[in-house]
């Protein structure tokens, strides 16, 4: 599919992105990430089903996912992007925490839920800047600086609570929260609509904003993008400024859930988070991604749980299933491409 | 005598205690094809990079179509016409042709988001004019199923879309196939039937002969000589010059054609 083109007549051979292919086949082609994802999430989805119809078969279990997931889909897809952009972060979970902290805090002092949520997002966005500054300017590595952020953060929050989660069970009554984790249809949660219109935004952002444009370009090789005038500084403390707003607003909704903060608020989606990007099919070397497989990655990371328990394995099999699915689905995104250099 | 394109006056440029280029002037004119020469160390990529904005020089003028050029930087220069095609091409090779043609420089609407049919459009029409006649290719095809010759199609066709009057090309023909070579010479073919200019570097003797009007020959950051190609007659005779220039610091008396530099390009 990706071998060198060898135009040797007008009517050549067909090689990938060709003219002469059918709309749908370039569909197919485009999207092959995506839509491998979704291959992915469905096969587990009819496997999950079959072990235990009564589970999956119940809205009820769909409810549950559909309240929990959107968390994940606020981490997955800046994730997207950083990825794409060549860097990694892992302090979003402490990120995630601390904003959360943040919004029952405020909530608990009284302030205006509405406000309570700017002052989440902000303080998401400076710590995003923070991390962003350390890797671009003080040169270090993505990787390393940003774990070593998500340990002094979390050390921040745990020395601020002193262990004591915080309990905001008057936001249950407010608009806010029925505009947020209502149910303006019976049996969906609102929680959904929010992070697909997210979910949308990103899309437009990655595919058809100058700044998801820059991002490829400066995953793909910063050399040759700073050779043609992008500021590939400032483009990679926007992208980790951006994952510091997702996780702001993951951690806003995962408080709406059960109106408690807790110190360890995050933690668990490290895991989640990073795994469901790779398994929607970004892969890790940047410049290429898939904001639907993304979110469609995270899907499957957050059934699998259900599912494990649902066909009666114990819990214990969940850690075996996550591994499973996180190495099969990178061996089948295999297929789809390798790294160009 | 009608005014040059663009043209360095005098222009010195040290890295220290070494003049990388020396009291050069170096001129280029509309629709001209200049093939600048020179071993390595030379100065020749200095030379176009302060052509290009992205060195000052320590002395000297630049002038462009006549009038002298102050603040000179890379931005300038793109607003001049003056676009360089560098020896690592700069592309993104896992992105499509479109992406890579208007990398940095978006069609795009305040919003910032991207006019992706005229982006599309003007990928379509710069392949076509650059002679991307295949119809194997879209500007959808990812940079890296192209050959050599045709990833440079697409560092040229990119500095052709800013409409730029005059083009350096870098090496453009390092590690090409002998068609892929071809193919980078109807490019520059294609550029200097539209009456733009084109500096043109290169090691290989025998492919700047064949396409370059003139011959600007660089020798330890100085013009130790240039001649037209009528003067020089061959390329083997140009071979020698280089040879001889290269053991003695200047151009051998007995040399056809080659004339040491006059004063003011």
């Amino acid at each position: 599919m990706a071998s060198e083109t060898q135009a040797q007549s007008p009517a050549a051979v067909v090689s990938s992105g060709s003219i002469q292919r059918s709309p749908l086949r370039m569909f197919l082609y485009d999207n092959r990430r995506a839509l491998s994802a979704l291959a992915i999430l469905i096969v587990l989805l009819a496997l999950f089903t079959l072990a235990n119809p009564a589970v999956f078969g119940n809205p009820v279990t769909y409810r549950s996912i559909l309240t929990t997931l959107p968390v994940s889909i606020f981490l997955a897809v800046p994730l997207v992007f950083i990825v794409t952009g060549g860097e990694i972060d892992l302090a979003f979970p402490s990120t995630m925490g601390f904003a959360a902290w943040m919004f029952a805090l405020a909530f608990d002092a009284g302030w205006d839920p509405f406000l309570a949520l700017a002052a989440a997002v902000i303080i998401g966005l400076i710590l995003g800047t923070i991390n962003g500054v350390l890797v671009v300017y003080a040169n270090l590595s993505s990787l390393v600086a940003t774990l070593g952020m998500n340990f002094l953060l979390r050390g921040l929050i745990n020395i601020g609570a002193q262990g004591y989660s915080l309990a905001i069970p008057d936001l249950r009554n407010t608009f806010f929260h029925s505009l947020f984790a209502g149910r303006a249809i019976e049996m969906i949660p609102n929680q959904i609509y929010w992070a697909l219109l997210f979910t949308l935004l990103g899309w437009f952002l990655y595919n058809r904003h100058v700044f998801g444009s820059r991002v490829h370009c400066v995953g793909d090789n910063p050399d040759s993008s700073a050779e043609m005038g992008i500021n590939v500084k400032r483009t990679r403390v926007m992208l980790f400024m951006f994952v510091g707003v997702g996780a702001a607003l993951a951690g806003v909704f995962s408080v709406l859930i059960n109106f408690v903060w807790w110190p360890t608020t995050g933690d668990g989606f490290l895991l989640p988070g990073l795994a469901g990007i790779f398994v929607g099919g970004t892969p890790s070397w940047g410049g290429v991604g898939t904001v639907v497989g993304g979110v469609l990655g995270a899907t499957i990371v957050s059934i699998i749980e259900t599912g494990v328990i649902a066909a009666g394995l114990t819990g214990f099999y969940t850690q075996f299933f996550y591994g499973l699915v996180i190495i099969l689905s990178l061996i089948g995104h295999r297929f789809n491409g390798r790294r160009y250099r | 005598m009608a005014e040059h394109l663009v043209e360095l006056r005098n222009v010195t440029k040290s890295y220290g205690s070494v003049n990388a280029v020396e009291n050069v002037s170096f001129y280029v004119d509309k629709a001209e094809v200049v093939g600048l020469i020179g071993d390595n160390g030379a100065g020749k990529s200095t030379l176009i990079k302060i052509l290009s904005g992205v060195h000052a020089p320590d002395s000297g003028d630049i002038y462009i179509r006549g009038q002298k050029a102050t603040g000179w930087n890379a931005a300038k220069s793109r607003e001049a016409g003056i676009e360089t095609v560098y020896q690592d091409r700069a592309l993104v090779v896992n992105q499509t042709i479109v992406r890579n043609i208007f990398m940095g420089r978006e069609v795009r609407n305040p919003l910032g988001f991207l006019n992706m049919r005229k982006q599309r459009e003007e990928a379509e029409r710069l392949m076509r004019d650059i002679g991307f006649t295949s119809k194997v290719f879209s500007p959808n095809s990812l940079v890296a199923t192209l050959s050599g010759g045709e990833r440079q199609g697409v560092a040229i066709a990119r500095a052709l879309y800013n409409d730029a009057d005059l083009i350096v090309l870098d090496e453009p023909t390092t590690a090409l196939s002998l068609t892929e070579t071809q193919k980078v010479f109807s490019f520059v073919e294609a550029v200097r039937r539209k009456g733009r200019s084109i500096v043109f570097i290169d090691h290989n003797i025998y492919h700047v002969y064949d396409i370059a009007d003139r011959f600007v020959i660089l020798d330890r950051g100085r013009v130790v000589a240039e001649a037209t190609k009528a003067e020089v007659g061959s390329a083997e005779a140009l071979i020698e010059d280089m040879r001889s220039i290269a053991r003695m610091g200047h151009v051998a008396t007995e040399t056809t054609g080659l004339h040491s530099p006059s004063a003011a390009g």
